[in-house]
């Protein structure tokens, strides 16, 4: 190996295991200091379920924690049904402003968040839907929408046309052509939509905090109203959980699903 | 199990007419074979048949039923796709079962069936296996295996065999026509390779341009050419110009009159096209008393083992010639040569 060359075997892994330290070091270091009793996270650690228990005990984080969880699951369901549905439409029909359609897709995913939760929050006052849960839950949505629509439309774009044809001349009906040979092919893109689906709603503060109205808001809403007032690890053993739940279903999903490939 | 007709049949893309008042009858039990070039119409027509593309005009009758409204689920057809289209989230089994599991088949019936079709196709035991663990040729056979379980009224193959190496493609031929025989399936069969349409059919349309311009058996159309196109696109047929003469046809530089073959002569003094395989001309070397309608000189040579094909220039032009090779001396390049045939190795084209 020329010198060049050892250099170079050697950064590749350097170069991952900073990429995985920058990423994975300060959430394990905040589950760390959730089981720390110590308010001021000196060490060595104390070991305590303490900040749980408080967190267990504090209506309003768990409340905030209830309808993060709900809303996030009602807009991936609503928002991964209307999408596939809109990409199954864009894949298989032609029809006047069809590009226009699709173009008008991506905007929404450049557009930063602010902007976004501004023009909501004055759309919603303006047309009298309001502030509130069903607000937070109608944004979700319309904001995760052209996720699911263009990532199953990736998926659809490999979709041979002649396995429906052939699914036909077997004498499958449309409705059976799509539940056994179409959503099989996709459902990794459809399951990949959702998990984006679901971020974007459970991970949503910008747009929320805009909506949210002060008894009822979102767990990062929460959050954040907490840290201002003076932070407890209280938010590190809630974060903690959210984390450990999350990666969980993640890794669930990879188990089940192939993303990117065939065989 | 069923006839089918096309009748007049249009089919338009824009301006194109992919199909132009095409009328086929295809016969109960009958292997049809449809060859034309790319973009003859030959997959349109069979689209059609199916029901996957609308109708322009015309009729579709299988089994005297019109199926012009019928959608393809509703036809009783089976397909055979060039790229097998087989799904791939299903085994080789379920795969075969899926025409039978969408009617509402019992478990135990499609099994059996499913079971029957694999020892027809000769995969016994591959059941189990996914798509992507098949072999060309085993894909091929699953595909025909999955098109025929559903007892279809009507078997479509468009270029099944054309996504196949050729050994393992003239071994397909042999199975395709004994399933075919087998099962007793009327069939339709798209190809643009005509040696495969001629050993499989027994009925053959040729198309051009979205128009069926031949139609007959194989050795029919292939000894009797209608057209121009049909006899140089089925063989390499020679094609002279010829004159009419009271007595029979004049070949310009011919030593004699050809008596008129078996068809009807056009009125003296009017000038023709006739066709002539290349394989029914003789080929010896030009010497006192040899038998010769026409002479020549050989300008190439082509030595491919079983045949010797020659290239003769004379006065009617180029002309190919292919012999079989029975040990007689090889005429080389420059060499004076007479050319012979029978009588009826001529056909006069329509113009």
């Amino acid at each position: 190996m020329t010198p060049a060359a050892r250099v170079l075997a050697l950064a590749g892994p350097l170069f991952l295991g900073l990429l995985l330290g920058f990423l994975y070091l300060p959430i394990a270091v905040m589950a760390l200091m959730s089981f720390n009793a110590s308010p001021f996270y000196t060490l060595p650690i104390r070991w305590s379920f303490d900040w749980y228990l408080a967190a267990a005990g504090n209506r309003q984080l768990l409340d905030a924690t209830w309808n993060s969880v709900s809303i996030a699951l009602a807009s991936t369901a609503i928002s991964t049904l209307l999408g596939t549905m809109a990409a199954l439409a864009l894949h298989r029909h032609s029809f006047r402003g069809k590009r226009l359609l699709q173009a008008l897709l991506f905007p929404p995913i450049a557009i930063p968040w602010l902007i976004t939760g501004t023009a909501m929050l004055v759309f919603f006052f303006g047309t009298g839907i309001g502030r509130g849960l069903h607000a937070i839950l109608l944004g979700h949505v319309a904001l995760s929408i052209p996720y699911v629509v263009i990532v199953v439309s990736a998926r659809l774009a490999t979709f041979p046309p002649d396995l429906e044809e052939a699914a036909r001349s077997l004498g499958a009906s449309p409705w059976q052509v799509a539940r056994r040979v179409t959503l099989p092919w996709i459902a990794p893109g459809v399951v990949a939509g959702a998990l984006f689906a679901f971020a974007v709603s459970f991970d949503q503060f910008v747009v929320s905090y805009f909506l949210a109205t002060p008894g009822q808001s979102t767990l990062p809403v929460e959050i954040y109203a907490a840290i201002r007032k003076g932070f407890t690890p209280e938010i590190n053993a809630v974060s903690t959980v959210v984390i450990a739940v999350s990666m969980s279903l993640m890794l669930l999903a990879s188990r089940h699903f192939r993303f990117g490939g065939e065989r | 199990m069923a006839p089918v007709s096309v009748r007049r049949l249009t089919r338009r893309y824009g301006p194109l007419k992919a199909l132009d008042d095409v009328s086929i009858e295809f016969s109960d039990g009958g292997f049809y074979g449809l060859l034309g070039p790319s973009g003859s119409g030959k997959t349109t027509l069979l689209r059609l048949i199916a029901g996957f593309d609308p109708l322009d005009g015309g009729s579709i009758l299988i089994d005297g039923e019109d199926v012009g409204r019928v959608p393809v689920e509703r036809r009783r057809i089976g397909m055979v796709f060039q790229s097998y289209a087989l799904f791939p989230n299903m085994s080789v089994a379920d795969n075969v079962g899926f025409g039978l599991s969408v009617r509402g088949a019992a478990r135990a019936e499609i099994d059996r069936e499913v079971g029957r079709a694999l020892e027809l196709v000769r995969l016994e035991g591959l059941g189990a296996r996914r798509p992507h663990q098949l072999s060309g040729g085993q894909r091929q056979r699953v595909a025909l295996a999955r098109a025929i379980v559903t007892r279809p009224r009507v078997l479509l193959l468009d270029e099944p065999l054309g996504a196949l190496d050729r050994a393992l493609r003239d071994d397909m031929q042999v199975e395709l026509k004994r399933i075919q025989r087998e099962v007793g399936l009327t069939t339709i069969f798209v190809t643009h390779d005509q040696e495969e349409a001629l050993t499989l059919s027994d009925r053959i349309g040729i198309l051009k341009d979205g128009r069926l311009v031949e139609e007959g058996p194989p050795e029919e159309i292939y000894n009797r050419p209608q057209t121009a196109f049909g006899a140089t696109f089925l063989g390499h047929a020679n094609l002279l110009e010829a004159e009419v003469e009271p007595e029979g046809l004049r070949i310009a530089g011919a030593g004699s009159l050809l008596p008129p073959p078996g068809d009807r002569l056009p009125a003296a003094g009017s000038r023709v096209l006739v066709a002539l395989r290349p394989e029914r001309i003789a080929i010896s070397a030009a010497a006192p008393g040899s038998p010769g309608i026409l002479r020549g000189r050989v300008v190439q040579r082509l030595f491919a083992g079983s045949r010797v094909t020659y290239f003769v220039d004379g006065p009617a032009g180029s002309i190919r010639v292919v012999t079989a090779n029975a040990g007689d001396p090889i005429l080389g390049p420059g060499a004076e040569v007479n050319l012979h045939w029978a009588d009826d190795a001529v056909s006069i084209l329509q113009r």
